[in-house]
């Protein structure tokens, strides 16, 4: 049993043998802890980063905190000047911007085209927006890559997702993309049967593709192109005050009953299915990566123990020949292991969350579909910690034991 | 104190037995010093050790301060070997981890004997060795002499029924090994029983009992 008697000298053998061992040994031991540590912590937490960084871009480039969107059996969302004042009146709402969205086609050089030519032209969704309410909740003109942003006094500009753009998207099997076009370049908007010819006035790359694949235009022209002057939009995202949980205000606008004329998700609700999936999968890829990172800490450490303990049989079988109960010299083991594991837990700790946590935010990893960063969350780290104190108890139990069982003269004079 | 009957051990290396002691009986009495000698191989540390409680023997019968040590199990072997006995090996056999005064410390710590008092007392020991100078040096830094004394002190130090010492002479120079036999007299006459094997006849006499073994019998016993 380990009796308090047998823990106090098992912690008085195992102070003793870390503060008199060599410091280098120390060093090295506790190296390997923090690399297992960094290995538990930070290779799942990039991954689950990169997934992390897709719903982030979502987020703030695309749905918002809460996105209010038109019935699956609707066009547009009803009553939308009512909605828009429903949300705007409520205290949480930081910003809401209201776009109108409809598919259409853009074509690009008709006007040197020969009739035998094939016509430059890409499908997309065209989006009308207020670009300083849209600015305002998705920070778009820090998007632009190429020219400048929509102003609200901009008539006939356009500006276009980077992957309608042939020479941004070079991957075009899949989608036709404009040819030739850049800022400044005219092209022709077709909505409906509608056409307008309309000046590029920026292009912009966002980590959504699907919002990459977009172009918009200043709302009040849109509405004119597709004849719509009710002021019923298409979706309205809605940015709210920071700390306020989206669900507190998906469930406000329920009770207010917008839910009987348009769809309201909070950003997670209206996540795509792929992200999802995606999140899943890489969880499971981290707690598969996280297993093995523990069972290398675990065998680690029993090497550690083990060869530790083999090296100190004789002192072993001293200390039983002179009356040390064998539980307290296991314990010693098992204090020199907790020991180590939270020395390198306390190194790793450090550099998470005073240099890579903040390194990857400063520098994100750059992801065809998400800025890459490091996701570690306080409790699942603590979780770890518990995790890499309990495997290593465990793996420098066993050796402790297999060697203090062995009989006492035969360690004492060094005998197999 | 302890009686012993037809001691018997047999250590096995693969088919091949060898016999180290062959039915051996032996007893002493409280406040004896018995000096065990003998050639090389004739199974004297072997005889300690299992008179010691630190091996098990094959056959034979051995009581030891009103215990069978064959109805022990090893728990109670340790728990007897930390209150009863007292330990000096020919190697000194100090933890190179603790100190001199955390040594002899340990064993009474482990009597659940507090801190303070453990230390006071392992102290108290040392003093008697004559090393109360040298308390808060490692092993390492000891000599041979002063590491056998530090040896001694912590044999001593929780004031055992038996010390038993094997070959404690062998390593150390004249000197030293006179300081550790003149340490071994105040004990005995402060009435410690003492269990000593020796190969040095000077130190033998020291005894009042010698006991001779050869080839794993005891060849004859010479009274001081």
């Amino acid at each position: 049993m380990f009796s308090a008697l047998n823990l106090r000298i098992g912690f008085f053998l195992a102070v003793r043998q870390i503060k008199r061992a060599s410091l280098w040994t120390t060093g090295l031991i506790i190296f390997v802890m923090v690399l297992t540590f960094l290995n538990l912590v930070v290779v799942s937490g990039v991954l689950v980063g990169i997934v992390q960084g897709s719903i982030d871009s979502h987020r703030t480039q695309d749905t918002g905190d809460v996105i209010v969107s038109s019935l699956d059996d609707k066009k547009y969302i009803e009553n939308s000047p009512e909605v828009i004042g429903i949300i705007k009146s409520l205290p949480q709402v930081k910003d809401a911007s209201a776009r109108y969205r409809l598919g259409g086609t853009l074509e690009a050089n008709y006007k040197t085209r020969k009739d035998t030519d094939k016509p430059n032209i890409a499908v997309t969704q065209i989006i009308g927006i207020d670009p300083v309410a849209e600015n305002n909740v998705s920070n778009m003109s820090k998007n632009i890559i190429k020219g400048e942003y929509l102003l609200p006094d901009d008539y006939d500009q356009i500006v276009l997702g980077s992957l309608l753009l042939e020479e941004d998207f070079s991957f075009n099997a899949l989608f036709a993309t404009l040819k030739n076009v850049s800022p400044g370049v005219k092209i022709r908007v077709n909505v409906n049967g509608v056409q307008r010819e309309v000046t590029v006035k920026g292009v912009f790359e966002s980590k959504v593709q699907d919002i990459s694949r977009n172009a918009y235009m200043i709302d009040s022209q849109f509405r004119s192109i597709i004849g719509r002057n009710d002021g019923n939009v298409s979706e309205i995202a809605i940015k709210l005050n920071q700390g306020i949980d989206p669900k507190e205000v998906s469930e406000a606008l329920v009770l207010s009953g917008v839910d009987e004329v348009a769809k309201i998700k909070t950003y997670y609700e209206a996540q795509p299915q792929f992200l999802k999936d995606v999140i899943k999968t890489f969880a499971m890829l981290g707690s598969m990566l996280s297993s093995i990172g523990l069972a290398v800490a675990s065998i680690t450490i029993f090497i550690v123990i083990f060869i530790n303990a083999i090296t100190r049989r004789k002192f072993i079988g001293i200390l039983k020949g002179i009356g040390i109960n064998g539980k307290a010299i296991e314990a010693s083991y098992v204090f020199q292991s907790i020991f180590y594991a939270l020395c390198g837990s306390a190194v790793g700790l450090v550099l998470v969350y005073a240099v890579l946590v903040p390194f990857f935010i400063a520098h994100p990893i750059d992801f065809p579909f998400s800025d890459g960063i490091l996701v570690a969350p306080v409790n699942q780290t603590i979780f770890r910690v518990g995790l890499l104190v309990l495997s290593t108890v465990i793996a420098g139990y066993i050796p402790a034991r297999m060697i203090v069982r062995k009989n006492t003269l035969d360690s004492i004079l060094g005998r197999n | 104190m302890i009686e012993i009957k037809n001691l018997v051990k047999t250590f096995k290396d693969g088919e091949a037995e060898t016999k180290v002691l062959k039915g051996i009986d032996f007893k002493t009495e409280d406040g004896e010093f018995v000096a065990i000698m003998g050639r090389s191989g004739a199974g004297k540390s072997t005889f300690l050790y299992l008179m010691s409680l630190l091996d098990d023997s094959t056959g034979g019968e051995i009581i030891i301060d009103g215990n069978d040590a064959h109805k022990m199990t090893t728990e109670e072997k340790t728990l007897f070997r930390l209150e009863k006995c007292g330990y000096v090996f020919q190697d000194y056999a100090l933890l190179p981890d603790l100190t001199a005064l955390e040594n002899v410390a340990l064993p009474l710590l482990m009597q659940n004997i507090g801190r303070k008092k453990a230390y006071a007392q392992a102290k108290e020991s040392l003093i008697k060795v004559k090393l109360g100078h040298r308390l808060d040096n490692l092993p390492s830094h000891l000599s041979g002499g002063e590491q056998q004394r530090v040896s001694i002190a912590r044999a001593v130090a929780h004031k055992p029924k038996i010390l038993f010492a094997d070959e404690p002479t062998a390593n150390l120079d004249n000197e030293s090994s006179a300081a550790v036999v003149e340490i071994f007299k105040e004990l005995h006459q402060a009435g410690q029983t003492i269990i000593m094997v020796t190969h040095e006849e000077q130190y033998a006499k020291m005894a009042g009992r010698v006991i001779h073994l050869d080839d794993g019998k005891i060849v004859s016993v010479q009274k001081n």
